[in-house]
């Protein structure tokens, strides 16, 4: 399935959830803020927020700024 | 004299020195400027994670008892804004927000109108916010409607190091309203954030003034030297300037009524 | 939101000692201040700024000619009524004072204003006693549609009134209110007004606040010196004045410096204003507000209104009779007090003239004019 990752159409597996794309990424799920469709999804309920073919998926994290 | 400390959204703070994250050549450094600056408030952006390299976390180089204040660049309207304070905001590391709207990338100077939006929205929803605007009375009141925590005029344009070019206007703000004012953005040398502490405003963040010094950590130092320093001088009420002669024909003579 | 409790806090704090622990030094560095907190204006209130007052006025002069330029505001008050249901002991009103009463009916108040205008004068200042029964609400609307034939502005300086009188008021033209609190010391307060509707120190306390959210354009205050201890009662009328100017930066705040004058009845000042008080005062406020307005009664004699004319006074009254009916002819009634610059409008305009400055009978117009208006 296709889906827009921070902006950039990506293909993913079928049935990944949240936490798998981070984890397959390699990215600590601690360290992000996640938007999916424009809404916030929890930290804790990564693992059981499964994407759709078509979503909208933002990964956000802090950086240096004044 | 007792503890001279500054209250923001319920939080004592000793420093009035605010820091930024950014323009560091090398974010490993931040710890120590962090420390020998001593403050205690420091900001930081909120960007989408490079999927294609991961680097350095920003937040590994801060230490743990700093107050984290996002800020909301990149927005240019208050929808945006809020938008952003939100997803801050989820990342669980407290309610403090520096609104910064910025729709003009030529000056970056900040969007009053859409901050104060912004700003109501934000503070009803209970967020600490604190507005970073002009220097203008208007929009400081309207910010003290919206409900801010505190008033953040900018000293000069962002990152131009140019010192207090806005001095007149924010001290009109330091008389008038009744928030923490924070002077932000335009600081660029010790002896203008002394000087803005001296004149009463409350704190001052400094960020790109530090990152780029050639030894950030001592700047840092420097910067924390100055902010007490004026803070200071404030306080002990600074003894008359020679004023000038006297009239030649006095004012008040018909009152010798012996 | 009212300045009650910060009155109620400042009549808790130890002015006095705070007055008397300031030292010529304070003085100095707050003289020395670009701007002026209220504290450094605490400090020149003391008895110790005494010794600076030519330093005082040279700032005081310089900062009013910078605000204002050489100008002084010109008014005339018009006595409606002097019936009164109070018993402040100090006043010449008072009920229990055997005076003749009376009350102008319309077409007097029309004669009235005609003869003040012929005068030249612009902006009347209209006042009653305290008896809403006599001088209702709705007579004082009347006179108002009556007196904005003659006068761009009308203001009025009556009973304390409520939120929806004021805006009343203000919609059929009255565009500036004078309310006096005569003494900040609510206990002394009481004392002094034992009975009648003005015993309610915080209703009419707030009336200014009122004011200000009816759109009055010009609200003037002030405390009666020499009724209580009159030092606190200047700083905390200068408080007053700074929580209207900060809370309702779209209104001009003005303050009067009234002190006790002999008139009919018994009461005797508890202490005497001097000269040297009042100057102090008067230029305390001015360094302290740069903006503010500063009214001075015919209440002083004319000699002294000339010399502190340049110390930071604004406004000033002139052909005046404090007396109902005392314009258009001689008049039957006793005055509330005596007056000491009994000269013509135009002597006193001469006078103003003399010393460099302009006597200015109007400097504003309303954009949106209110019906019938002059």
């Amino acid at each position: 399935m296709q889906i827009v990752l921070n902006g950039s159409e990506t293909e993913l597996a079928d049935g990944i959830t949240v936490l798998g794309l981070l984890e397959s990424r390699d990215i600590s799920a601690e360290a992000v803020v996640v938007e999916l469709n424009r809404e916030i999804v929890p930290a804790d309920a990564f693992g059981e927020t499964t994407l759709n073919d078509g979503d909208h998926l933002e990964v956000l994290r802090f950086v240096g700024g004044g | 004299m007792s503890e001279d400390s500054l209250e923001i959204g319920g939080l004592k703070l000793a420093s009035r020195l605010f820091t930024g994250t950014g323009k560091y050549a090398d974010d490993a450094v931040i710890p120590a400027v962090c420390e020998a600056s001593g403050s205690e408030v420091i900001t930081v952006a909120l960007r989408r994670v490079d999927l294609e390299s991961t680097t350095g976390n920003v937040m590994d180089c801060i230490p743990k008892h700093m107050r984290l204040l996002p800020n909301t660049s990149g927005a240019r309207n208050a929808d945006e804004a809020v938008r952003i304070a939100r997803l801050a905001k989820a990342m669980g590391c407290g309610d403090w927000i520096k609104i910064e709207v910025i729709s003009d990338n030529r000056y970056l100077l900040p969007d009053g109108y859409e901050t104060a939006k912004a700003t109501e929205i934000l503070a009803k929803e209970g967020f600490t916010v604190l507005p970073y605007v002009n220097a203008d009375l208007y929009i400081a009141r309207s910010l003290v409607d919206a409900g801010a925590a505190a008033v953040m005029p900018l000293g000069a344009p962002i990152g131009t190091n140019r010192g207090l070019k806005t001095k007149e206007m924010v001290r009109i703000l330091i008389e008038e309203i009744d928030l923490p004012i924070v002077v932000d953005a335009g600081i660029g040398r010790p002896s203008e954030a002394c000087e803005a502490m001296e004149m009463g405003a409350d704190a001052v963040l400094v960020n790109t003034a530090i990152a780029t010094a050639s030894d950030p950590v001592m700047m840092a130092r420097a910067f924390g030297r100055a902010v007490k320093a004026g803070r200071e001088a404030y306080l002990s009420g600074p003894g008359a300037r020679r004023t000038q002669a006297s009239a030649s024909s006095p004012l008040t003579g018909f009152l010798a009524e012996g | 939101m009212s300045f009650y409790p910060i009155c109620e806090e400042l009549s808790r704090a130890p002015l006095d000692e705070r007055f008397d622990a300031v030292t010529g030094e304070d003085v100095r560095r707050a003289l020395g201040k670009s701007s002026c907190s209220p504290e450094d204006f605490l400090t020149l209130m003391s008895p110790a700024a005494k010794p600076f007052l030519e330093e005082m006025a040279r700032q005081a002069s310089e900062i009013t000619l910078r605000q204002f330029g050489r100008t002084i505001q010109m008014f005339t008050p018009l006595y409606l009524s002097n019936y009164c249901t109070n018993h402040c002991v100090y006043c010449g009103f008072n009920c229990k004072n055997q005076i003749n009463r009376s009350q102008l009916s319309l077409e007097q108040v029309e004669v009235e204003g005609k003869a003040i205008a012929a005068t030249g004068m612009k902006q009347l200042l209209i006042l009653t006693g305290d008896a809403r029964a006599k001088a209702s609400p709705e007579y004082l609307e009347d006179c108002v549609k009556v007196l904005r034939r003659h006068f761009p502005s009308v203001s009025i300086e009556i009973y304390a009134m409520d939120q929806d009188e004021y805006d009343r008021l203000v919609k059929v033209g009255v565009d500036g209110m004078t309310m006096f609190q005569e003494t900040y010391d609510e206990e002394l307060y009481a004392t002094l007004h034992p009975r009648g509707p003005k015993r309610d120190f915080r209703n009419r306390l707030d009336a200014p606040e009122r004011g200000c959210r009816a759109g009055m354009r010009v609200v003037n205050i002030g405390a009666l010196l020499g009724l209580g201890d009159w030092r606190r009662d200047a700083f905390i009328t200068a408080m007053h004045a700074s929580y209207l100017m900060r809370k309702y930066p779209e209104t001009d705040i003005a303050v009067s410096l009234p002190r006790m004058r002999p008139h009919v009845g018994e009461y005797q000042p508890a202490t005497i204003v001097s000269d040297s008080d009042m100057v102090q005062f008067l230029m305390a406020l001015r360094i302290f507000m740069p903006r503010l307005g500063v009214t001075i009664s015919t209440r002083e004699a004319p000699e002294f209104r000339e010399n502190i004319m340049p110390l930071g006074v604004t406004r000033m009254s002139a052909g005046v009779s404090t007396a109902v009916g005392g314009y258009s002819d001689e008049a039957e009634t006793s005055g509330q007090f005596d007056i000491a610059d009994e000269r013509s409008v135009d002597e006193v305009c001469s006078m103003i003239k003399a010393h460099g400055f302009q006597p200015v009978f109007k400097d504003w117009e309303p954009i949106i004019p209110v019906e019938g208006a002059a």
